[in-house]
Protein backbone atom coordinates (compact mmCIF):
# COMPACT_ATOMS: atom_id res chain seq x y z
CA UNK A 1 0.00 0.00 0.00
CA UNK A 2 1.15 3.46 -0.64
CA UNK A 3 2.19 5.91 2.33
CA UNK A 4 -0.80 8.37 0.82
CA UNK A 5 -3.13 5.68 1.78
CA UNK A 6 -1.97 4.71 4.91
CA UNK A 7 -2.04 8.41 5.85
CA UNK A 8 -5.48 8.45 4.53
CA UNK A 9 -6.42 5.66 6.34
CA UNK A 10 -5.08 7.63 9.60
CA UNK A 11 -7.10 10.78 8.93
CA UNK A 12 -10.28 8.87 7.89
CA UNK A 13 -10.08 6.67 11.09
CA UNK A 14 -13.58 7.14 12.56
CA UNK A 15 -12.57 4.23 16.08
CA UNK A 16 -9.90 4.81 18.37
CA UNK A 17 -8.98 0.89 17.66
CA UNK A 18 -9.14 1.73 14.18
CA UNK A 19 -6.85 4.92 14.70
CA UNK A 20 -4.36 2.89 16.69
CA UNK A 21 -4.01 0.10 13.72
CA UNK A 22 -3.47 2.51 11.06
CA UNK A 23 -1.00 4.37 13.03
CA UNK A 24 0.66 1.12 13.88
CA UNK A 25 0.59 0.30 9.80
CA UNK A 26 1.71 3.63 9.01
CA UNK A 27 4.65 3.29 11.16
CA UNK A 28 5.67 0.17 9.88
CA UNK A 29 6.76 1.78 6.53
CA UNK A 30 9.53 4.12 8.17
CA UNK A 31 8.78 6.76 5.34
CA UNK A 32 9.76 10.40 5.91
CA UNK A 33 6.40 11.51 4.32
CA UNK A 34 4.49 10.48 7.28
CA UNK A 35 5.83 12.55 9.54
CA UNK A 36 3.40 15.74 9.69
CA UNK A 37 0.41 12.92 10.46
CA UNK A 38 2.06 11.00 12.67
CA UNK A 39 2.93 14.38 14.51
CA UNK A 40 -1.02 15.32 14.45
CA UNK A 41 -1.94 11.90 16.05
CA UNK A 42 -0.33 13.12 19.11
CA UNK A 43 -3.17 15.65 19.48
CA UNK A 44 -5.64 12.97 18.81
CA UNK A 45 -6.11 12.27 22.98
CA UNK A 46 -5.62 8.60 21.86
CA UNK A 47 -2.55 7.15 24.25
CA UNK A 48 -1.98 4.01 22.68
CA UNK A 49 -1.91 5.34 19.39
CA UNK A 50 0.39 8.82 20.41
CA UNK A 51 3.16 6.12 21.85
CA UNK A 52 2.49 4.09 18.63
CA UNK A 53 3.40 7.66 16.92
CA UNK A 54 6.07 8.88 19.44
CA UNK A 55 7.59 5.50 18.46
CA UNK A 56 7.41 5.70 14.81
CA UNK A 57 9.00 9.92 14.98
CA UNK A 58 11.79 8.01 17.06
CA UNK A 59 12.41 5.96 14.36
CA UNK A 60 12.43 8.11 11.79
CA UNK A 61 15.09 10.07 13.69
CA UNK A 62 16.77 13.35 12.89
CA UNK A 63 14.06 13.82 9.90
CA UNK A 64 11.44 14.54 12.58
CA UNK A 65 13.52 16.81 14.82
CA UNK A 66 12.51 20.25 12.56
CA UNK A 67 9.05 18.90 12.29
CA UNK A 68 8.12 18.28 15.83
CA UNK A 69 9.97 21.83 16.75
CA UNK A 70 7.86 23.83 14.12
CA UNK A 71 4.42 21.51 15.18
CA UNK A 72 4.58 22.02 18.55
CA UNK A 73 1.42 22.43 20.14
CA UNK A 74 1.16 25.69 21.65
CA UNK A 75 -3.05 25.04 23.02
CA UNK A 76 -2.58 20.78 23.95
CA UNK A 77 0.16 19.95 26.42
CA UNK A 78 -0.94 16.81 26.34
CA UNK A 79 0.62 16.37 22.52
CA UNK A 80 3.20 19.05 23.59
CA UNK A 81 4.66 16.08 26.14
CA UNK A 82 4.70 13.76 23.25
CA UNK A 83 6.22 15.90 20.91
CA UNK A 84 9.04 16.29 24.01
CA UNK A 85 9.19 12.99 24.89
CA UNK A 86 10.21 12.06 21.07
CA UNK A 87 12.66 15.14 21.22
CA UNK A 88 13.88 13.61 23.48
CA UNK A 89 14.14 10.17 22.89
CA UNK A 90 16.22 11.89 19.49
CA UNK A 91 18.61 13.39 21.21
CA UNK A 92 19.42 16.13 18.27
CA UNK A 93 20.71 19.24 20.48
CA UNK A 94 18.37 21.70 18.05
CA UNK A 95 16.15 20.94 20.71
CA UNK A 96 18.07 22.29 23.87
CA UNK A 97 16.57 26.11 23.35
CA UNK A 98 13.11 24.50 23.54
CA UNK A 99 13.93 22.31 26.60
CA UNK A 100 15.33 24.43 28.66
CA UNK A 101 12.33 26.72 28.28
CA UNK A 102 9.23 24.09 28.22
CA UNK A 103 11.22 22.09 31.77
CA UNK A 104 11.30 25.71 33.58
CA UNK A 105 8.69 27.63 32.39
CA UNK A 106 5.93 24.85 30.96
CA UNK A 107 2.72 24.91 32.73
CA UNK A 108 1.94 21.51 32.30
CA UNK A 109 3.99 18.87 34.48
CA UNK A 110 4.00 16.16 32.03
CA UNK A 111 6.08 18.87 29.50
CA UNK A 112 8.51 19.83 31.94
CA UNK A 113 9.19 16.38 32.96
CA UNK A 114 9.99 15.54 29.31
CA UNK A 115 11.68 18.30 28.67
CA UNK A 116 13.96 17.40 32.14
CA UNK A 117 14.96 14.26 31.84
CA UNK A 118 15.45 15.01 28.01
CA UNK A 119 18.28 18.13 28.66
CA UNK A 120 20.31 14.98 30.45
CA UNK A 121 20.64 12.91 26.91
CA UNK A 122 21.24 15.21 24.44
CA UNK A 123 24.16 14.29 21.42
CA UNK A 124 26.34 17.24 22.39
CA UNK A 125 28.56 15.74 20.07
CA UNK A 126 26.71 17.51 17.14
CA UNK A 127 26.83 20.73 18.60
CA UNK A 128 30.28 22.90 16.70
CA UNK A 129 33.10 22.70 19.61
CA UNK A 130 32.90 26.25 20.74
CA UNK A 131 28.89 25.71 21.82
CA UNK A 132 29.59 22.72 24.11
CA UNK A 133 30.17 23.63 26.82
CA UNK A 134 28.09 26.90 27.02
CA UNK A 135 25.13 24.33 26.59
CA UNK A 136 26.10 21.71 29.19
CA UNK A 137 26.05 24.87 31.21
CA UNK A 138 22.72 25.73 30.34
CA UNK A 139 21.33 22.32 30.48
CA UNK A 140 23.09 21.70 34.31
CA UNK A 141 21.56 24.99 35.08
CA UNK A 142 18.28 24.47 34.40
CA UNK A 143 17.92 21.19 35.83
CA UNK A 144 19.77 22.20 39.16
CA UNK A 145 17.20 25.61 39.37
CA UNK A 146 13.86 22.70 39.11
CA UNK A 147 15.50 20.39 41.01
CA UNK A 148 13.89 22.83 44.24
CA UNK A 149 10.55 22.75 42.55
CA UNK A 150 7.66 22.50 44.12
CA UNK A 151 6.14 19.01 42.35
CA UNK A 152 8.02 16.19 43.37
CA UNK A 153 7.43 14.92 39.93
CA UNK A 154 9.36 18.07 38.73
CA UNK A 155 12.46 17.49 41.15
CA UNK A 156 11.84 13.17 40.19
CA UNK A 157 12.75 13.87 36.45
CA UNK A 158 15.32 16.83 37.37
CA UNK A 159 17.42 13.86 39.30
CA UNK A 160 16.89 11.59 36.21
CA UNK A 161 18.27 14.47 33.70
CA UNK A 162 21.01 15.45 36.24
CA UNK A 163 22.13 11.85 36.48
CA UNK A 164 22.70 11.35 32.95
CA UNK A 165 24.56 15.12 32.84
CA UNK A 166 26.72 13.68 35.01
CA UNK A 167 28.77 11.04 32.65
CA UNK A 168 30.16 14.13 31.61
CA UNK A 169 33.84 14.30 34.05
CA UNK A 170 33.56 18.42 33.06
CA UNK A 171 29.77 18.45 35.22
CA UNK A 172 30.32 15.15 37.12
CA UNK A 173 31.66 16.58 40.40
CA UNK A 174 29.17 19.87 40.66
CA UNK A 175 26.15 17.46 40.16
CA UNK A 176 27.64 15.13 42.32
CA UNK A 177 27.84 17.61 45.10
CA UNK A 178 24.46 19.16 44.29
CA UNK A 179 23.10 15.32 45.25
CA UNK A 180 24.47 15.00 48.51
CA UNK A 181 23.20 18.52 49.23
CA UNK A 182 19.80 17.71 47.88
CA UNK A 183 19.37 14.54 49.84
CA UNK A 184 19.21 16.56 53.15
CA UNK A 185 16.90 18.67 52.30
CA UNK A 186 14.49 16.45 50.41
CA UNK A 187 11.58 16.50 52.46
CA UNK A 188 9.69 13.72 50.01
CA UNK A 189 11.01 9.90 50.77
CA UNK A 190 10.42 8.44 47.23
CA UNK A 191 12.36 11.50 45.58
CA UNK A 192 15.23 10.53 47.98
CA UNK A 193 15.54 7.05 46.90
CA UNK A 194 15.72 8.33 43.55
CA UNK A 195 18.58 10.36 44.40
CA UNK A 196 20.30 7.48 46.02
CA UNK A 197 19.59 5.35 43.53
CA UNK A 198 21.80 7.72 40.75
CA UNK A 199 24.77 8.45 43.69
CA UNK A 200 25.20 4.22 43.98
CA UNK A 201 25.24 4.40 39.99
CA UNK A 202 27.48 7.46 39.67
CA UNK A 203 30.05 6.08 42.29
CA UNK A 204 30.10 2.95 40.20
CA UNK A 205 31.76 4.92 37.44
CA UNK B 1 -22.36 42.76 45.99
CA UNK B 2 -20.19 40.01 47.14
CA UNK B 3 -19.28 37.01 44.83
CA UNK B 4 -18.91 34.07 46.37
CA UNK B 5 -15.98 32.76 43.82
CA UNK B 6 -12.97 32.46 45.38
CA UNK B 7 -10.86 34.01 42.93
CA UNK B 8 -12.99 37.10 44.16
CA UNK B 9 -12.24 37.48 47.28
CA UNK B 10 -9.33 39.23 48.69
CA UNK B 11 -6.39 37.12 49.82
CA UNK B 12 -6.56 35.70 53.40
CA UNK B 13 -4.23 35.33 56.47
CA UNK B 14 -3.88 33.18 58.69
CA UNK B 15 -5.60 35.66 61.29
CA UNK B 16 -7.78 36.90 58.78
CA UNK B 17 -9.14 33.36 58.28
CA UNK B 18 -10.18 32.40 61.32
CA UNK B 19 -11.86 35.57 61.49
CA UNK B 20 -13.54 35.03 58.64
CA UNK B 21 -14.95 31.62 60.00
CA UNK B 22 -17.15 33.90 62.39
CA UNK B 23 -17.76 36.39 60.35
CA UNK B 24 -21.64 36.89 59.18
CA UNK B 25 -21.12 36.90 55.31
CA UNK B 26 -21.48 32.60 54.66
CA UNK B 27 -19.72 32.91 51.48
CA UNK B 28 -16.20 34.17 53.66
CA UNK B 29 -16.81 31.66 55.82
CA UNK B 30 -17.31 28.80 53.30
CA UNK B 31 -14.54 29.95 51.53
CA UNK B 32 -12.12 30.49 55.12
CA UNK B 33 -12.85 27.07 55.62
CA UNK B 34 -11.67 25.90 52.58
CA UNK B 35 -8.39 28.47 52.63
CA UNK B 36 -7.03 26.59 56.23
CA UNK B 37 -7.41 23.20 54.54
CA UNK B 38 -5.27 24.14 51.55
CA UNK B 39 -2.77 26.12 52.96
CA UNK B 40 -2.13 23.68 55.86
CA UNK B 41 -2.55 26.30 59.06
CA UNK B 42 -2.08 23.73 61.16
CA UNK B 43 -2.29 26.18 64.48
CA UNK B 44 -4.79 25.35 67.43
CA UNK B 45 -6.71 28.59 66.58
CA UNK B 46 -7.25 27.12 63.42
CA UNK B 47 -8.20 23.91 64.25
CA UNK B 48 -10.85 25.02 66.96
CA UNK B 49 -12.33 27.74 64.56
CA UNK B 50 -12.75 24.77 61.90
CA UNK B 51 -13.93 22.13 64.56
CA UNK B 52 -16.61 25.28 65.53
CA UNK B 53 -17.65 24.98 62.12
CA UNK B 54 -18.24 21.39 62.05
CA UNK B 55 -21.27 22.16 64.34
CA UNK B 56 -22.46 25.29 61.70
CA UNK B 57 -26.13 25.60 61.85
CA UNK B 58 -26.01 28.62 59.30
CA UNK B 59 -25.19 27.87 56.15
CA UNK B 60 -28.13 25.43 55.35
CA UNK B 61 -28.96 24.67 51.50
CA UNK B 62 -33.18 24.86 51.03
CA UNK B 63 -31.76 20.93 50.95
CA UNK B 64 -30.82 20.90 54.25
CA UNK B 65 -27.15 20.42 53.51
CA UNK B 66 -24.49 22.06 55.24
CA UNK B 67 -21.64 23.50 52.71
CA UNK B 68 -19.80 24.95 55.32
CA UNK B 69 -19.62 21.97 57.83
CA UNK B 70 -18.27 19.94 54.12
CA UNK B 71 -15.50 22.43 53.82
CA UNK B 72 -14.63 22.24 58.06
CA UNK B 73 -14.31 18.29 57.51
CA UNK B 74 -12.02 18.40 54.71
CA UNK B 75 -9.80 20.59 55.87
CA UNK B 76 -9.60 19.04 59.15
CA UNK B 77 -8.21 15.95 57.57
CA UNK B 78 -5.63 18.08 55.78
CA UNK B 79 -4.35 19.37 58.90
CA UNK B 80 -3.35 16.10 60.81
CA UNK B 81 -4.51 17.49 64.68
CA UNK B 82 -5.71 14.40 66.21
CA UNK B 83 -8.03 16.83 68.25
CA UNK B 84 -10.58 17.18 65.73
CA UNK B 85 -11.29 13.30 65.90
CA UNK B 86 -14.20 13.25 68.50
CA UNK B 87 -15.93 16.25 66.35
CA UNK B 88 -15.04 14.54 62.67
CA UNK B 89 -16.74 10.98 64.16
CA UNK B 90 -19.63 12.92 65.44
CA UNK B 91 -19.88 14.63 61.72
CA UNK B 92 -20.26 10.67 60.61
CA UNK B 93 -24.15 11.22 62.10
CA UNK B 94 -24.57 14.72 60.20
CA UNK B 95 -28.06 14.04 57.82
CA UNK B 96 -25.70 15.64 54.81
CA UNK B 97 -23.97 12.98 52.52
CA UNK B 98 -21.25 15.24 51.71
CA UNK B 99 -20.14 16.00 55.25
CA UNK B 100 -20.23 12.20 56.01
CA UNK B 101 -17.96 11.53 53.18
CA UNK B 102 -15.91 14.03 54.04
CA UNK B 103 -15.44 13.49 57.85
CA UNK B 104 -14.77 9.62 56.40
CA UNK B 105 -11.93 10.45 54.09
CA UNK B 106 -10.63 13.20 57.17
CA UNK B 107 -10.81 10.13 59.86
CA UNK B 108 -8.93 8.01 57.54
CA UNK B 109 -5.98 10.94 56.71
CA UNK B 110 -5.86 11.29 60.47
CA UNK B 111 -5.04 7.32 61.05
CA UNK B 112 -7.59 6.94 63.85
CA UNK B 113 -8.77 3.46 64.89
CA UNK B 114 -11.07 5.62 67.44
CA UNK B 115 -13.30 5.97 63.94
CA UNK B 116 -14.27 2.41 63.45
CA UNK B 117 -16.88 1.47 64.88
CA UNK B 118 -18.55 4.42 63.55
CA UNK B 119 -17.52 3.73 60.24
CA UNK B 120 -19.01 0.32 60.33
CA UNK B 121 -22.34 1.74 61.36
CA UNK B 122 -22.93 3.53 57.96
CA UNK B 123 -22.49 -0.01 56.50
CA UNK B 124 -24.83 -1.39 58.56
CA UNK B 125 -27.60 -2.05 55.87
CA UNK B 126 -24.94 -4.07 53.63
CA UNK B 127 -25.38 -2.92 50.09
CA UNK B 128 -28.41 -1.02 50.30
CA UNK B 129 -26.15 1.83 51.03
CA UNK B 130 -25.30 1.88 47.48
CA UNK B 131 -28.72 2.80 46.22
CA UNK B 132 -28.51 6.34 44.59
CA UNK B 133 -30.98 8.33 46.20
CA UNK B 134 -34.13 9.97 44.64
CA UNK B 135 -33.57 13.30 43.94
CA UNK B 136 -30.05 13.18 44.46
CA UNK B 137 -26.94 12.96 43.01
CA UNK B 138 -25.72 10.60 45.72
CA UNK B 139 -26.29 6.68 47.27
CA UNK B 140 -27.27 6.32 50.96
CA UNK B 141 -23.84 6.46 51.93
CA UNK B 142 -20.80 7.59 51.57
CA UNK B 143 -19.77 3.84 50.53
CA UNK B 144 -16.32 4.34 48.63
CA UNK B 145 -14.90 6.69 51.54
CA UNK B 146 -16.10 4.54 53.99
CA UNK B 147 -14.89 1.28 52.81
CA UNK B 148 -11.65 2.80 51.93
CA UNK B 149 -11.22 4.01 55.92
CA UNK B 150 -11.81 1.21 56.79
CA UNK B 151 -9.05 -0.70 54.85
CA UNK B 152 -6.62 1.87 55.61
CA UNK B 153 -7.45 1.92 59.15
CA UNK B 154 -6.78 -2.05 59.82
CA UNK B 155 -10.29 -2.67 60.81
CA UNK B 156 -9.61 -6.53 59.62
CA UNK B 157 -13.22 -7.41 61.82
CA UNK B 158 -14.89 -5.39 58.98
CA UNK B 159 -14.00 -8.24 56.18
CA UNK B 160 -17.32 -9.87 56.29
CA UNK B 161 -18.57 -6.58 56.19
CA UNK B 162 -16.89 -5.19 53.14
CA UNK B 163 -16.89 -8.79 50.77
CA UNK B 164 -20.67 -8.32 49.69
CA UNK B 165 -19.43 -4.65 48.19
CA UNK B 166 -17.76 -6.93 45.79
CA UNK B 167 -20.85 -8.11 44.46
CA UNK B 168 -22.89 -4.91 43.58
CA UNK B 169 -23.21 -3.42 40.74
CA UNK B 170 -21.36 0.26 41.21
CA UNK B 171 -17.51 -0.16 39.96
CA UNK B 172 -15.93 2.21 42.11
CA UNK B 173 -17.28 0.68 45.26
CA UNK B 174 -16.09 -2.80 44.16
CA UNK B 175 -12.72 -1.24 43.62
CA UNK B 176 -12.80 0.46 46.99
CA UNK B 177 -13.96 -2.99 48.18
CA UNK B 178 -11.02 -5.01 46.49
CA UNK B 179 -8.59 -1.93 48.10
CA UNK B 180 -9.83 -2.27 51.32
CA UNK B 181 -9.96 -6.35 51.37
CA UNK B 182 -6.23 -6.52 49.78
CA UNK B 183 -5.15 -3.90 52.83
CA UNK B 184 -6.80 -6.44 55.18
CA UNK B 185 -6.09 -9.70 54.16
CA UNK B 186 -2.89 -9.36 51.81
CA UNK B 187 -4.82 -11.98 49.34
CA UNK B 188 -3.38 -11.46 46.35
CA UNK B 189 -6.76 -12.17 44.13
CA UNK B 190 -8.20 -9.12 45.07
CA UNK B 191 -5.08 -7.14 44.04
CA UNK B 192 -5.22 -9.18 40.45
CA UNK B 193 -8.71 -7.89 40.36
CA UNK B 194 -7.69 -4.29 40.77
CA UNK B 195 -4.47 -5.06 38.18
CA UNK B 196 -6.87 -6.45 35.56
CA UNK B 197 -9.14 -3.53 36.01
CA UNK B 198 -6.25 -1.42 34.48
CA UNK B 199 -7.49 -2.84 31.40
CA UNK B 200 -11.01 -1.77 31.34
CA UNK B 201 -13.03 0.74 28.84
CA UNK B 202 -13.42 3.70 30.95
CA UNK B 203 -10.16 5.33 31.29
CA UNK B 204 -12.12 7.30 34.16
CA UNK B 205 -12.28 3.60 35.96
CA UNK B 206 -8.67 3.00 35.08
CA UNK B 207 -7.03 6.15 36.88
CA UNK B 208 -9.35 4.78 39.90
CA UNK B 209 -7.37 1.20 39.78
CA UNK B 210 -4.23 2.98 39.44
CA UNK B 211 -4.34 4.96 42.36
CA UNK B 212 -5.76 2.05 44.39
CA UNK B 213 -3.07 0.19 43.36
CA UNK B 214 -0.75 2.91 44.61
CA UNK B 215 -2.66 3.29 48.04
CA UNK B 216 -2.00 -0.19 48.36
CA UNK B 217 1.15 -0.71 47.36
CA UNK B 218 0.42 -3.96 45.21
CA UNK B 219 4.12 -5.20 43.83
CA UNK B 220 3.32 -7.35 41.11
CA UNK B 221 1.11 -4.32 39.58
CA UNK B 222 4.35 -2.53 38.37
CA UNK B 223 4.85 -3.43 34.86
CA UNK B 224 0.94 -3.17 34.06
CA UNK B 225 0.53 0.32 35.50
CA UNK B 226 3.46 1.24 33.56
CA UNK B 227 1.44 -0.14 30.39
CA UNK B 228 -2.13 0.93 31.18
CA UNK B 229 -3.46 3.24 28.57
CA UNK B 230 -3.46 6.77 31.31
CA UNK B 231 -1.60 10.08 31.46
CA UNK B 232 1.55 9.54 32.87
CA UNK B 233 1.04 11.93 36.06
CA UNK B 234 -1.31 9.04 37.42
CA UNK B 235 0.68 6.08 36.14
CA UNK B 236 3.79 8.20 38.22
CA UNK B 237 1.77 8.64 41.26
CA UNK B 238 0.67 5.33 41.28
CA UNK B 239 4.18 3.56 41.29
CA UNK B 240 5.52 5.87 43.98
CA UNK B 241 2.87 4.79 45.97
CA UNK B 242 4.81 1.09 45.17
CA UNK B 243 7.48 2.55 46.02
CA UNK B 244 6.62 4.48 49.30
CA UNK B 245 5.55 1.02 50.47
CA UNK B 246 9.03 -0.78 50.33
CA UNK B 247 10.71 -0.75 53.45
CA UNK B 248 14.31 0.63 54.14
CA UNK B 249 15.20 3.59 51.65
CA UNK B 250 19.21 3.73 52.43
CA UNK B 251 19.78 0.17 50.74
CA UNK B 252 17.67 -0.19 47.70
CA UNK B 253 16.23 -3.53 46.62
CA UNK B 254 15.84 -4.78 43.38
CA UNK B 255 12.14 -4.16 43.67
CA UNK B 256 12.82 -0.39 44.09
CA UNK B 257 15.06 0.57 41.33
CA UNK B 258 12.67 -1.72 39.09
CA UNK B 259 9.63 0.62 40.02
CA UNK B 260 12.22 3.84 39.67
CA UNK B 261 13.50 2.09 35.99
CA UNK B 262 9.45 2.25 35.12
CA UNK B 263 8.94 5.41 36.81
CA UNK B 264 12.07 6.83 34.66
CA UNK B 265 10.49 5.19 31.50
CA UNK B 266 7.23 7.65 31.78
CA UNK B 267 8.91 10.86 32.17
Amino acid sequence: MVVLQLIQAVEQASEPAQLVAAVQALVAVKDKSAISTLIAVLGYNNPTAAIAAVAGLIELGTDSVQPLMEQLDEYNYGARAYSIRALAAIGDPHALELFLESAATDFAPSVRRSAAKGLGTLHWQQLDPEQVYPAWQKAMQTLLSISSDGDWSIRYAAIVGLQALANIPELAAQIKIHFDLQIQTESDREVRSRIIWAQQVLSQV
Amino acid sequence: MVDSSPEAVTPLTEESAIASLQQEDLSLRYYAAWWLGKFRIRTKAAVNALIVALADEDHRTELGDYPLRRNAARALGKLGDRSAIPSLIQSLECSDFYVREAAAQSLEMLGTTAAIPALKLLLKDGVEATKQVTGRPHAVEPCEAVIEALGSLGATETVPLIEPFLNQPIVKVQYAALRALYQLTQNDAYGQRLVNALNGNDVKLRRVALTDLGAIGYLPAAEAIAKCAVESSFKLIALKGLLAHLASEANLSESAIEIMSLMDSLL
